[in-house]
């Protein structure tokens, strides 16, 4: 039964994935090309890279790419559902918690470090994106003088009307999108 | 908290809100973070920051990805558990549709270059975003004044940074702390 395997499959992967990201990947590897072989090893490179390509977190895009192959739409729809029960479950009932402990003090104690702890964590996510933008994959290790000028001035307008004038973030990135376009391919 | 559900057609905003911000969601779960603080704090004004930082780091202990966790949260926070419905249909709808197509033409979309190059520009503009998103934060840490939440979120920066210190590790060691040592704070206000 080729619907529950993949709900199952995709599932482990959802409920082992702890800490996001890609911390997902070697499980999903380890579900589909080792133990089922929905894919060979080059398919799934081509879905990590694929996966850059698009929106959303990694594991979705592997369980809708896999349940496609495997099972078409029906596939993909079972495979996504897997993925993400196991975060609905757990994280409803921490959200319970919460909600109902909110204001009690050792919660609040204990949020109180987390919330700047998780401002520490979003700036080095937007260091690294950063660095990507403008060193490309190899990062900061060929050496300062190889940042790409274009992405460097692109990034800085982008910053000051985003902090000035408080645009909307998503048409900012389409716009610079657009941009990334022309200056890429036609300049 | 005031009851958001009685606006009009709020769970429609709901669920256009996420399915939005999942389509734009390029470059990893912290993205979506950004992104939802500024429309749903700063737009919409639904949550507070304080919120939006505690609907993360729940997020990030939970298993699966962050952008389904905290769009559960903020549906779960905002309009219990049907909220927690709608946020989650918006958020996993665009990587459905948007891989099943792509799962037909893939060999041809990795190697156009024309494609190649509008995500290039628009990970220029993430890491805009996100920069102005975090310095927003920044400031926000830094106006309670508190000497141990500056260290706390320095020290997680540099663990994460330089030490390459596991996600996992830093929020359970920044929670015991904060349990331990700021306990008998009063509650957080906004400073705003």
């Amino acid at each position: 039964m080729i619907y529950l395997e993949l709900f199952l499959s995709f599932f482990q992967v959802g409920l082992f994935s702890i800490g996001g990201g890609y911390a997902a990947l070697p499980l999903i590897q380890n579900q589909v090309v080792t133990q089922h072989a929905w894919l060979t090893v080059s398919e799934f490179a081509d879905v990590v890279t694929l996966s850059q390509m698009t929106p959303g977190p990694i594991s979705l895009n592997a369980a809708t790419f896999v349940g496609t192959r495997v099972g078409g739409a029906l596939g993909a729809i079972i495979a996504t559902a897997g993925v993400v029960t196991p975060s609905v479950i757990i994280v409803m009932i921490l959200a319970a918690i919460y909600v109902k402990f909110k204001g009690h003090h050792l919660l609040e104690g204990i949020l109180g470090g987390l919330r700047p702890a998780v401002v520490g964590l979003i700036g080095s996510a937007a260091l690294g994106l950063i660095i990507l933008a403008l060193f490309g994959e190899t990062g900061l290790a060929s050496g300062l003088g190889s940042i790409d000028l274009k992405a460097l001035c692109l990034m800085v307008v982008a910053f000051i009307i985003l902090r000035k004038y408080q645009l909307n973030a998503i048409l900012v990135m389409s716009v610079c999108g657009m941009i990334g376009a022309v200056l890429y391919g036609l300049i | 908290m005031p009851d958001h559900t009685t606006q009009p057609q709020f769970y429609r905003r709901l669920f256009l809100n996420t399915l939005t911000l999942s389509a734009f969601t390029f470059g990893g779960g912290y993205v979506i973070i950004t992104l939802m603080k500024k429309r749903f704090i700063d737009q919409e004004h639904w949550l507070n920051e304080n919120d939006m930082l505690d609907l993360t780091a729940i997020a990030q202990s939970a298993p699966g990805a962050i952008a389904v966790n905290a769009s559960i949260l903020v549906g779960y926070r905002l309009a219990g558990w049907r909220g927690a419905a709608v946020a989650l249909m918006g958020t996993i709808l665009p990587p459905l549709v948007i891989l099943s197509l792509a799962a037909l033409v893939y060999t041809q979309l990795i190697t156009n270059p024309w494609v190649v190059w509008i995500l290039k520009g628009m990970q220029i503009g993430v890491a805009a975003v996100i920069a102005d998103v975090v310095i927003t934060m920044v400031h926000h840490v830094l106006n309670h004044r508190r000497a141990l939440q500056i260290v706390l979120m320095l020290v997680s920066f540099g663990a994460a940074v330089a030490l390459n210190v596991n996600v996992m590790l830093i929020i359970l060691a920044s929670g015991v702390i904060g349990a331990l040592w700021l306990k008998q704070a009063p509650v957080l206000e906004d400073v705003e």
